[in-house]
């Protein structure tokens, strides 16, 4: 094909000095591209206002998309469900005995703590959420880790609360508009939350790899004890996440730690509820330097 | 004797040219707008896990600049980059900077390359959104390493097999762009 002859700029001067102009404002665009780049990357929160802002006009037809989403979903777990109806039914019955005696036992523990609690004097507080939304979008074209969640400022939503869905965490609200909010991810690469393994007190970190997967991070170093299939809870460090949220199942095991797998696929996940953070006395002691904590100066 | 017209004498792909123009809000809008609507199309599916959807809003900048050369200023990165930036999740200012310096770089490759075809269209923006790709993942603030790139390559692989697609897309977009659909009176 040959080139097109609009290129071409001839002797005319207007044409010429048009054709000029337009690289110099792509230059200009460019330079202040990188600049505002170099903001962003400084400061992560300076565009906030933006963002939310084109987020708040998106959400409506994310929320139809959500809904088709999920209906989608369910008809083709109804079509699997069907092919695989004999075998599944002969291993659930099997499974449900085994749950039964489970289940009586689990109740007898569930007395005696109670019975215990009792003893000690303790309150059993249930934590009403905050909002309950759907996961509106995500951006699934970068390599962060981001979903918007359907409701915002205006449903109580703050800066913060973790997000989670029936099945565990989901991620922590990271900014907040009108009616939605944009969450971080536990897989984002960002991503780093304090839990301890559910039947010990092996205390990690779980840090989002970026690549779906989560790199449990032990503390006390030593005999690495995880094995396969392990499964960890929020540990409530930090004061952000209640304990006892599960997080992730142990995949493989490496040297200092193990890769895990996220329990709640967000992708899976119908509708999520916002909880207030847990501590809220915790987080902000965590923000304040211990300088000014203890009141004293900086510095000799 | 003067035979009979052909039909198609007074019609090319734009439609009937008697009693029709071009609708000149369509001739401007649909470019803008279509690219604009690729940047927010991916936010509507979960990816959970890995980066998966191309990024359809610098595809669709990529095709149209190549599909019809001179219809976008060089200057549209930047607005169609800020756009973008409101969406995709990456710092702002990144898809401002990537994609002017992307418009840049075409302007480059066309004074060297002046003769084109389908296959060097498709080297051309399957090499600059494979760039993009790269750039945009170093710019995110995220941590960088080898997961990273290793993510990236299912994503860099659904973008090179779409770029055909999306530039047969964008020449029906055209078409539909310039139809005759406005009467004249």
């Amino acid at each position: 094909m040959a080139p097109p002859s609009s290129r071409r700029s001839g002797h005319s001067r207007r044409a010429q000095y048009g054709q000029f102009t337009g690289y110099v404002l792509a230059a200009i665009g460019a330079a202040l591209g990188a600049v505002l780049l170099g903001i962003s990357l400084w400061r992560p929160t300076s565009f906030n206002g933006v963002r939310t802002a084109a987020a708040d006009t998106v959400a409506p037809a994310g929320e139809a998309g959500a809904v088709v989403r999920t209906e989608g979903q369910s008809l083709f777990d109804k079509i699997s469900g069907y092919l695989q109806a004999g075998a599944q039914n002969a291993e659930l019955r099997k499974e449900v005995e085994l749950a039964r005696i489970r289940l009586k036992e689990a109740e007898a523990v569930r007395e005696e703590n109670a019975r215990l609690k009792a003893l000690l004097g303790f309150r059993e507080s249930e934590v009403k959420p905050v909002a309950v939304a759907r996961l509106v979008a995500s951006t699934a074209t970068s390599t962060r880790r981001f979903a918007y969640l359907g409701a915002g400022r205006d449903q109580g939503v703050g800066v913060g609360m973790p997000v989670r869905s029936p099945r565990g965490v989901v991620g922590r609200v990271l900014e907040v508009g009108d009616d939605s909010a944009r969450v971080l991810l536990l897989g984002d690469s960002e991503s780093v939350i304090p839990v301890r393994r559910a039947k010990d007190e092996v205390v990690a970190f779980a840090e989002g790899r970026g690549d779906g997967r989560l790199r449990i991070r032990l503390i006390n170093l030593g005999i690495n004890p995880l094995r396969r299939g392990d499964v960890f809870v929020t540990s409530g460090a930090g004061g952000y996440y209640r304990p006892g949220i599960a997080v992730a199942i142990v995949q493989e095991v490496t040297p200092d730690g193990a890769v895990a797998a996220v329990i709640s696929d967000p992708a899976a996940t119908d509708f999520v509820s916002v909880e207030p953070i847990w501590q809220p006395r915790a987080v902000d002691a965590a923000k304040t330097p211990v300088s000014q904590e203890v009141g004293g100066p900086a510095g000799e | 004797m003067i035979g009979e017209l052909s039909s198609r004498a007074r019609r090319d792909r734009y439609g009937s040219k008697i009693n029709r123009t071009h609708s000149p809000i369509r001739a401007y809008v649909v470019p803008w707008a279509s690219i604009m609507l690729g940047s927010v199309l991916p936010l509507f599916v979960i990816a959970s896990a890995v980066p998966l959807i191309p990024p359809l809003g610098f595809l669709m900048l990529l095709s149209w600049r190549l599909v019809r050369p001179g219809l976008l200023p060089v200057w549209a990165g930047f607005p169609l980059g800020l756009f973008d930036d409101m969406f995709s999740g990456q710092p702002f200012g990144s898809a401002i900077m990537l994609w002017s310096l992307t418009m840049i770089a075409l302007e480059i490759i066309e004074t060297r390359f002046p003769w084109r075809g389908f296959f060097q269209d498709w080297a051309v923006s399957g090499f600059l959104a494979i760039c993009y790709l790269i750039a945009a993942a170093v710019f995110s603030g995220g941590r960088v390493g080898p997961t990273m790139l290793l993510v990236l390559a299912p994503q860099a692989l659904l973008t090179l097999a779409l770029i055909p697609v999306l530039s047969r897309f964008v020449a029906g977009l055209d078409r539909f762009r310039l139809a005759r659909v406005r009467g004249i009176d």
